[in-house]
């Protein structure tokens, strides 16, 4: 096996490990779009980081953090919907985006690798990132998981139980941006929030609890990445959107369960 | 805050004067209410009256712009909502929803579960309970831990007649075993009026409370209920000091007032 194909299938099996969990809490929470806002957001932060020569991934985490942080306070206003909100801000952030990458000055981004991704192109150095950021991620939801469960499923109840809510969210956008950061160079960003959603929800008709479903998301992630690497290969497909092709068959396929 | 008494008769929640103020409205104005160990007090009210306002002040989800509150320790209230509205997409059984709240062994969850009925639910999915199925799920949760009072949100939305009965019937009795005091919101006045020890009526502001029957043969009740509702439900009438407008202002005008 040619090293660049290993390095992919170690870097996407990385990301899938750390989506499958906090994909389903995004299902869980019919959060999908607030996903796609922020990958959105993503882009504002490439330019940003091309702009201030700081590290893209750091670049992409801050204004993906600071992009949800947003979100949800304008969504306590409750004068428009959340969804009116998060369609003005996904797309200014993006325009935002598209202009400052186009002020650069003599800077040559390919920009499409940046909206479909480029696994094939993951470095080692790529790979300790996602190594390392999920051993945190994964330690850091575990952590919280009883919480935001809790809230998840209902939040008065949670309140009265106890349960910090602001901390318990902030967190949970905090990995929720950081999974967005480090999964842009292996799909896109358009994609991004396709590995979240597509291997929870086939996830769902294999499992009867919470802790089931999540590890079954990353059960589906891994062979999305498996299968989709093969295809992207051997049909000389692009990578992310076939990743996301073998997502979308295995989730059909479960609709034939039962 | 003074600290709640202890003893037969303890007072476990006590609003004074509590007001909370939204966008410039007062959707509660200087609510005052106290709730006792052993009693079932029952709070009722129009659409908007600002009952769940006042449950959500009374646990703390709420604070109040104005008015103390005092409840007892920690851990010594439990809350039963209206309904979960869980996600399909989440899988989750009684029992994992149990231990989400308390983690015990599977025989404290059955006996909580069994004191209402509802024993032979543990590893049913959250998502295939009916609505009468639910509330004894939760109120089985809000047990385990041996509150000293219950607060349950309309626990007969979506439940019919007859389950509606049961489950007055089934709160008095938790009420009994467990000696603790409830508060409930309800709207099924004529059941209310059997099964509960007080009335409130709120409408932002307290209208009136007492007894199930002085309540019901108050004018401010026929008032915010309707007259023939009120004619069915009381048998006397009573003097009364004030008259609703079309918001729940107070009008002090005796013209209007049913005589008995």
């Amino acid at each position: 096996m040619d090293e660049f194909i290993l390095r992919a299938l170690l870097g996407g099996a990385g990301i899938a490990i750390i989506s499958g969990p906090l994909g389903c809490l995004v299902v869980w929470q019919r959060m999908s779009y607030f996903g796609a806002a922020l990958s959105h957001a993503a882009l504002l932060g490439i330019a940003l980081g091309f702009l201030f020569q700081i590290n893209l991934k750091l670049a992409i985490l801050g204004v993906t953090l600071i992009t949800s942080l947003l979100l949800m306070g304008l969504q306590h206003t409750r004068q428009y919907s959340s969804d009116t909100i998060l369609g003005v801000l996904a797309h200014l952030t993006l325009a935002l985006g598209m202009i400052v990458l186009s002020l650069l000055p003599g800077v040559r981004i390919d920009l499409l690798a940046y909206l479909f991704g480029d696994i094939l192109s993951i470095s080692w150095q790529d790979i300790f990132w996602i190594a390392a950021g999920g051993v945190v991620v994964l330690a850091t939801l575990a952590l919280i998981w009883r919480s935001i469960l809790s809230l998840t499923l209902h939040r008065e109840l949670a309140l009265v139980d106890g349960i910090n809510e602001s901390r318990t969210r902030l967190i949970y956008l905090l990995l929720l941006s950081f999974i967005i950061a480090i999964s842009m160079q292996l799909v896109g960003v358009l994609l991004i929030v396709s590995l979240l959603i597509i291997p929870a929800a086939t996830a769902r008709k294999f499992s009867n609890s919470p802790e089931m479903m999540a590890l079954m998301a990353i059960v589906f992630g891994l062979f999305s990445v498996a299968f989709g690497l093969w295809g992207s290969l051997y049909f000389d497909t692009p990578a992310g959107p076939s990743i996301v092709l073998a997502a979308s068959i295995l989730f059909v396929m479960s609709l034939l369960k039962r | 805050m003074s600290p709640v008494q202890p003893g037969p008769g303890q007072t476990l929640l006590s609003l004074q004067n509590v007001s909370v103020i939204r966008r410039g409205e007062r959707i509660l104005d200087q609510v005052s209410l106290t709730v006792q160990r052993g009693e079932i007090v029952t709070l009722i009210g129009p659409n908007g009256s600002g009952k769940s306002t006042l449950v959500k002040t009374a646990l703390g989800l709420i604070k109040p712009d104005n008015g103390k509150i005092v409840r007892g320790p920690r851990g010594s209230m439990a809350y039963v909502p209206q309904s979960m509205g869980i996600d399909e997409t989440l899988p989750i059984t009684v029992q994992r929803f149990f231990r989400l709240h308390n983690r015990a062994d599977r025989a404290t969850y059955v006996a909580a579960l069994e004191q209402t009925g509802a024993a032979h639910l543990i590893d049913t999915s959250m998502h295939h309970l009916s609505g009468g199925e639910m509330r004894r799920v939760l109120l089985a949760r809000a047990i385990i831990r041996k509150p000293a009072l219950l607060i349950l949100d309309e626990p007969t939305a979506g439940v019919d007649i007859g389950g509606q009965a049961a489950l007055y019937t089934l709160i008095q009795h938790l009420r009994d075993k467990l000696q603790c005091g409830v508060l409930l919101v309800s709207h099924d006045l004529h059941i209310v009026m059997a099964a509960t020890d007080r009335v409130v009526c709120l409408n932002r502001h307290l209208c009136c409370s007492g007894s199930p029957e002085s309540v019901s043969q108050s004018p401010e009740f026929a008032n915010l209920f309707g007259d023939s509702l009120a004619r069915e439900l009381a048998v006397y009438h009573h003097h009364h000091d004030h008259e609703h407008g079309l918001h729940g202002e107070i009008c002090h005008d005796k013209t209007h007032a049913p005589h008995g």
